[in-house]
């Protein structure tokens, strides 16, 4: 890494390029045989999902909607509303937990445990900097992608599980939207793995970093790689059901879709866990085509921006700005855009997408082979 | 004064499509009341009624296309309650007219129009259903407005609101 | 040991005797499932209740219920005086009050045969106007909604919330006026009212033209309601259609142009009919449109007004107000161009009484909605919502 006084300066604050040794070192501790360590380190991106979902999440959403809308958001509790979420979360959790009677209870319970844990799950392989990964997986990218598939189960119990008929469809819509959209998602990040000839997310950062900055991001590598990056950006908002594929939870059709039948914390937990999806795909895309924890900026002869600005904690900096700034794409387009329908819905995906998906694959290789 | 100069062209055009209904259905249908404000004729022949209709509808120099309202109204004077349609030819004749059907108060019944003019459809259940008038011939005749089990026709003049509904004390 | 049994259309059900039920899946049975959308339903505009008869996501029938609202106007009318009823038909359709008091007034002055000042004509004009722009803007606003737009909503209602500020400013309420009464007005407008209406037209013009390239321009918005619900000219007729669902299907009619009343022959306004570029004539696009040209022509009638607009010197709004209405003995039919189409009122009076023997609203949404079930037929769920969308329907009017 660099030796600029800035980055040196940084190391100490995290334990720098150590923090896989010392999280590797806390995995080992065991308090009276229990795996304490473990724990803690699992709770670390945990924590950070509670307080980005509590903080920018939710309080941003409305923030960010209210001033597209010409309004101001919520600015009763605390100065500018900042306290509206924490005013929200004890709202949520003073709320009667029901369980209709008619529902399945123990589908209707795990629905949203399963849902949050599919959402949760992928934030292992993410690497937050170039010291901090959950999981250094040989495999990471591959395992980003297939574990997503687990929020469909989730839904569909959740949907099932109520017993309602909305709920239903939802769940059904849901089923069919997120198991379409995996395919040309799939395929577009295979289009950026075949860049970084390699599934290790740490390692196709690694290979996007570079003194120029942004121009060894893989988006810039070739002029391809745009095909793919929009292609999965736009599968991507339709995995995690947002606008304009949020026909699952469609208000205006199925009143709340999937989560009709929530009160309380399992509906906090459904909202958590898509927080927390639209903060793994946005991170996801930014890892394999915006270079992650790399810094965008260049260097410009003497005034070495590039150096300067990585490092470990710079790297947890721009991974979570570069997440932040998709996230907040995603709302612009949820308040600015109408809802597909089913079927244009689907056409979109098998007839628009996934050909292209596959078209800019093959390109992708060409690219990889005869171009330098 | 100009406005009532088109008011009686209007009335002049009523009363000449008045004049081919009589000539066609003859003593089926009574004299026009050639009032300004809404001119009208009473089908005396209920039994004719889906005829006249047809008529009215489809006769080239009619072509009363569009019913813009059908009212139930009681006459309980006269033991009865009848139905007040106004009619104009849209975007063809422009005119209009006003036809009034009445039967007896109690179990009297009038054919149903909905399958001549769509709009009757809706307007006969709110009739059925406010004052009790039987349509025969109409396609589904049950309430629209009411519950289907609320009891008597509220918009008759002698009607006595029921003292409850489901447990519900409902005079107030 | 098995035993076969025919289930539903074909299906095999084969029961074994380790009580396992297999069931082969041949020929699956499906069912149709009854869906009750409404009357709490986001899309409902209200408490419309729609019994749909569903074939996966597709509709076989849906049958509208309609008096979760009736209050039974009409009996109400019997047992008040005539100018009684005036804030009863705010209440018909309460996003167009202005409107509903102008026909109902109309309807009574036709009786009375009384002549109206001019300067109260324009007033009235001008008011309804402005509540036609207001409630024209919901019914767009609430349209985005039912496709998932949301910000064109807040957009319209805080032009909305202007209008409404200046007919507060003119009657005292905000959306329940009982401003127009019969033979004048409550109230003459205010001193700076006129200044304040040209100040508001020109402030809008540009934010209506935003407001279409938000919704208008968008292809995903075109897609949701271009050649859904497609309603022919004639077939609209005869389900008694009116206003802009008439006009969406192409038939040029306006009751303030084909059958006028106040001042409307005098003024200068276009009637506006899809012409069938953007979208397919009598869709739920076309009266999307005709909603969205329309406020443009009721701001030029408002400015029309205002410059031929006599002063107020010497007016006094309720002067030509009877002393006791009492109308002689006879029938009307009278009716107006509401924003949601035609507003009639069949009043009956017997001469002797201070009270309407009969007075029946005849409802624009009413009859406009009774066309669902056709319009309903085979179309998706997404495709009903945009399609009731369309209708803009107002359940204080459909259950009066």
């Amino acid at each position: 890494m660099s030796t600029t006084p800035l980055s040196q300066f940084s190391i100490p604050l995290l334990m720098g390029n150590n923090l896989n040794g010392w999280s590797e070192a806390l995995v080992g501790f065991n308090l009276l045989g229990l795996p304490l360590g473990l724990v803690i380190l699992a709770a670390i991106p945990l924590v950070f999902i509670a307080l980005y979902s509590l903080t920018y999440g939710v309080y941003g959403e409305r923030k960010i909607s209210a001033f597209m809308q010409d309004r101001l958001g919520p600015m009763e509790v605390g100065k500018w509303g900042l306290l509206q979420t924490i005013a929200d979360i004890l709202k949520l959790l003073q709320k009667e937990d029901i369980v209709p009677t008619s529902a399945d209870k123990f589908l209707f319970v795990i629905g949203p445990g399963i849902l949050f844990v599919g959402s949760f799950l992928a934030y292992a392989v993410l690497p937050f900097s170039p010291a901090f990964i959950g999981a250094s997986l040989n495999v990471g990218l591959f395992f980003a992608i297939g574990i997503v598939a687990i929020e469909v189960v989730g839904i569909l119990a959740a949907g099932w599980g109520s017993n309602n008929k909305w709920s239903l469809y939802g769940a059904v819509r849901s089923v069919a939207q997120i198991v379409s959209y995996e395919i040309p998602a799939a395929i577009a990040l295979l289009c950026g793995a075949m860049m970084a000839g390699t599934l290790d997310m740490q390692k196709i950062n690694i290979l996007q970093s570079g003194s120029y900055g942004f121009a060894h991001f893989f988006l810039f590598h070739s002029p391809i790689a745009w095909i793919p990056f929009l292609i999965y950006f736009i599968a991507s908002l339709a995995e995690v059901n947002r606008a304009p594929f949020d026909i699952p939870e469609a208000e205006s059709e199925l009143v709340a879709g999937y989560f009709t039948e929530y009160s309380g914390m399992k509906f906090a937990v459904i909202f958590l866990a898509e927080y927390g999806s639209m903060f793994m795909v946005s991170a996801i895309i930014s890892v394999v085509f915006l270079g992650g924890w790399n810094s965008p900026l260049p260097n410009l002869g003497s005034l070495a921006l590039n150096t300067w600005t990585n490092g470990p904690i710079w790297g947890v900096l721009w991974m979570i700005s570069k997440g932040f700034f998709f996230i907040f794409v995603q709302m612009w387009l949820r308040w600015t855009l109408p809802r597909l329908r089913v079927d244009q819905l689907m056409y979109l995906c098998w007839k628009v997408l996934t050909p292209f998906a596959f078209i800019s694959f093959v390109l992708t290789a060409i690219w990889e082979i005869y171009v330098p | 004064m100009e406005e009532g100069k088109i008011v009686s062209q209007s009335l002049r055009e009523s009363t000449a499509a008045y004049m081919i209904i009589q000539e066609r259905f003859g003593s089926a249908v009574a004299p026009l009341d050639p009032n300004e404000t809404m001119p009208f004729f009473e089908v005396t022949d209920s039994s004719r009624w889906v005829e006249i209709a047809l008529f009215m509808r489809d006769n080239p120099k009619l072509k009363f296309n569009y019913m813009a309202c059908l009212s139930g109204v009681d006459y309980p004077a006269e033991e009865k309650v009848g139905i007040v349609c106004n009619f104009q030819s849209l975007a063809m004749l422009n005119h209009t007219l006003a036809v009034k059907v009445k039967c007896d108060r109690n179990g009297g019944c009038i054919p149903s129009v909905s399958r001549v003019w769509h709009t009757a459809n809706w307007h006969e259940r709110e009739a059925y259903d406010l004052f009790g008038i039987i349509f025969t011939g109409h396609p589904e005749l049950k309430r629209i407005l009411c519950p289907d089990d609320w009891e008597g026709y509220p918009l008759r003049k002698d009607y006595k609101v029921q003292a409850s509904y489901h447990g519900i004390k409902v005079p107030y | 040991m098995q035993e076969l049994e025919r289930v539903g259309q074909g299906s095999v059900r084969v029961t074994r005797k380790s009580d396992k039920l297999v069931i082969v899946e041949k020929d699956l049975a499906t069912e149709q499932m009854v869906l009750a959308m409404g009357p709490q339903h986001p899309s409902t505009h209200g408490v419309l209740k729609l019994e749909c008869l569903t074939d996966g996501e597709v509709i076989t029938e849906a049958i509208p219920c309609l008096g979760y609202l009736h209050r039974c106007f009409e009996k109400c009318c019997e047992n008040v005086d005539y100018p009684a009823v005036v804030p009863y038909t705010d209440r018909l359709d309460y996003l167009s009050a202005m409107n509903s008091e102008f026909a109902y007034a109309i309807a009574v002055e036709k009786l009375l045969d009384i002549e109206i000042p001019r300067r109260v004509e324009f007033i009235r004009v001008i008011v309804a106007e402005l509540n036609r722009i207001a409630s024209h803007l919901v019914a767009i606003g609430t349209y985005g909604i039912d496709l998932g737009a949301f910000t064109p909503f807040l957009f319209c209602f805080r032009d909305r919330e202007i209008i409404l500020g200046l007919l507060e400013w003119a009657s005292g309420a905000r959306m329940l006026y009982n401003y127009i009464w019969i033979g004048g007005l409550a109230y003459d407008v205010p001193a700076d009212f006129l200044k304040r209406l040209r100040e508001f037209i020109t402030y809008f013009r540009p934010k209506a033209v935003e407001l279409q390239s938000l919704l208008t321009e968008n292809e995903i918005f075109l897609k949701r309601t271009r050649g859904i619900g497609i309603m022919p000219a004639d077939v609209a007729i005869n389900y008694g259609w009116s206003g802009p669902m008439l006009r969406g299907s192409g038939v040029k009619w306006d009751l303030r142009r084909n059958d006028p009343y106040s001042i409307y022959p005098e003024l200068d306004f276009k009637v506006v009919v899809p012409d069938g570029k953007l979208s397919v004539v009598g869709d739920c696009l076309s009266r999307h449109l005709v909603r969205a040209l329309e406020m443009e022509e009721s701001l030029r009638i408002i400015e029309q007004c205002i410059d031929k607009m006599p002063t107020s010197e010497g007016f006094n709004p309720r002067s030509a107000i009877p002393k006791r209405i009492r109308p002689k003995a006879g029938e009307v039919y009278s009716r107006a161009e509401n924003p949601r189409g035609e507003l009639g009122f069949y009043i009956e009076s017997d001469g002797k009484s201070t009270k309407p023997v009969r007075c029946k609203a005849r409802s624009s949404c009413f009859v406009n909605l009774s066309a669902m079930k056709d319009l309903s037929k085979g179309q998706l769920i997404p495709d009903l919502v945009a399609i009731i969308g369309s209708i803009d329907i107002v359940l204080g009017e459909v259950d009066r």
